[in-house]
């Protein structure tokens, strides 16, 4: 079982522990894409961390969408934690997806500013 | 409390497009209460805002300060000595820090970030609802503790009207009939003679009829 190797994992104690700056940060600080992979919906240990998880995907999505560096470069995912294959393929499918997006227009920003 | 709601950042960016060094300044109080412009807020304002600027490939600079108020002189003064580092304030508090911030600080232009709504409570995390119209003379005392200025959309001293049906009132499904509310309450508490009792009309002076007011007590000045 293989994933992208330019993923870099944060691990958090529940999705439900990820906020918004959270996520925007790491675009400001340069990610081409954030996913946050929660526990499958009904079976978070903490009863609603992933459904505020997705909650707050959802904002930082509609204001990345505003400030030009696109929705959809931020995703919610659900699985449950046995389940690596699964995990590689969201993993798969989310390194896809910024491929085709290209790279963050921050990134890109800074260096030229630099 | 205060309750305000955010203002869509796309509003707040066509404000301030053209600064250079804009101060996001967050308030500790109410606005903190209903997640509109406390600390948190102020940092994914700050955060967005800096990413706008830098994909449109100009370096802003950007702060934010989140004050313990911003609708008392002691903790607006505690940026003076930053103010004239920036050539606009986004003010993430409720209309009065807006307007106090604006008359304490001349020359530097202050900008809402978010909309004032009313005066309400928290009824579950993400709903607030309003309470009262800051009417300047309390009636609640003959009506059970729920406000009929507030609650009722005719703001009916007498009521209910003809309106309300099943307990709800004719404006939608979703909101209770105040009176219906005050009848259910005196009932509860065995106090149903206040109801036959006329409430005569009111003194609206005290309320924005009046024009802007003030309170002034001399006894702590």
């Amino acid at each position: 079982m293989q994933y992208p190797s330019d993923i870099r994992i944060i691990r958090v104690p529940c999705t439900g522990k990820v906020d918004v700056i959270h996520i925007l940060h790491a675009f400001e600080k340069g990610a081409d894409g954030v996913y946050v992979v929660g526990c499958m919906e009904g079976e978070c240990h903490f009863n609603n961390g992933n459904f505020r998880a997705r909650k707050r995907v959802e904002q930082a999505q509609k204001i990345l969408e505003t400030i030009g560096i696109g929705g959809e470069r931020a995703r919610m995912y659900n699985l449950a934690s046995s389940d690596g294959p699964l995990f590689a393929k969201y993993a798969a499918e989310m390194d896809e997806l910024i491929r085709q997006l290209g790279p963050n227009p921050i990134k890109l920003a800074k260096k030229n500013a630099a | 409390m205060i309750v305000a709601d955010k203002k869509p950042i796309e509003e707040i960016i066509a404000e301030i497009e053209d600064k250079e060094r804009i101060l996001i300044l967050g308030c500790n109080e109410c606005v903190t209460v209903c997640e509109a412009g406390g600390k948190k807020e102020a940092g994914v304002l700050k955060s967005a805002l800096r990413m706008y600027f830098l994909n449109k490939g100009r370096e802003v600079k950007i702060d934010e300060i989140t004050l313990e108020r911003q609708c008392d002189h002691e903790y607006l003064e505690e940026i003076r000595d930053v103010i004239d580092q920036y050539d606009a304030v986004v003010s993430l508090a409720c209309g009065v820090g807006v307007q106090f911030m604006a008359e304490k600080y001349h020359s530097t232009p202050v900008y809402p970030g978010v909309n004032t709504c009313f005066l309400g409570a928290t009824e579950e995390r993400g709903l607030w609802t309003e309470r009262c119209q800051a009417c300047g003379s309390c009636l609640l005392a003959s009506t059970g503790g729920i406000c009929p200025v507030s609650r009722c959309a005719k703001r009916l001293l007498n009521g209910p009207c003809g309106g309300s049906t099943k307990g709800k009132c004719e404006i939608s499904q979703e909101t209770d009939c105040a009176w219906q509310l005050i009848v259910d309450r005196l009932k509860t508490l065995g106090k149903m003679d206040d109801y036959e009792k006329i409430c005569p009309i009111k003194d609206w002076s005290t309320d924005r009829a009046g024009g802007p007011r003030k309170v002034k007590r001399e006894d702590v000045q």
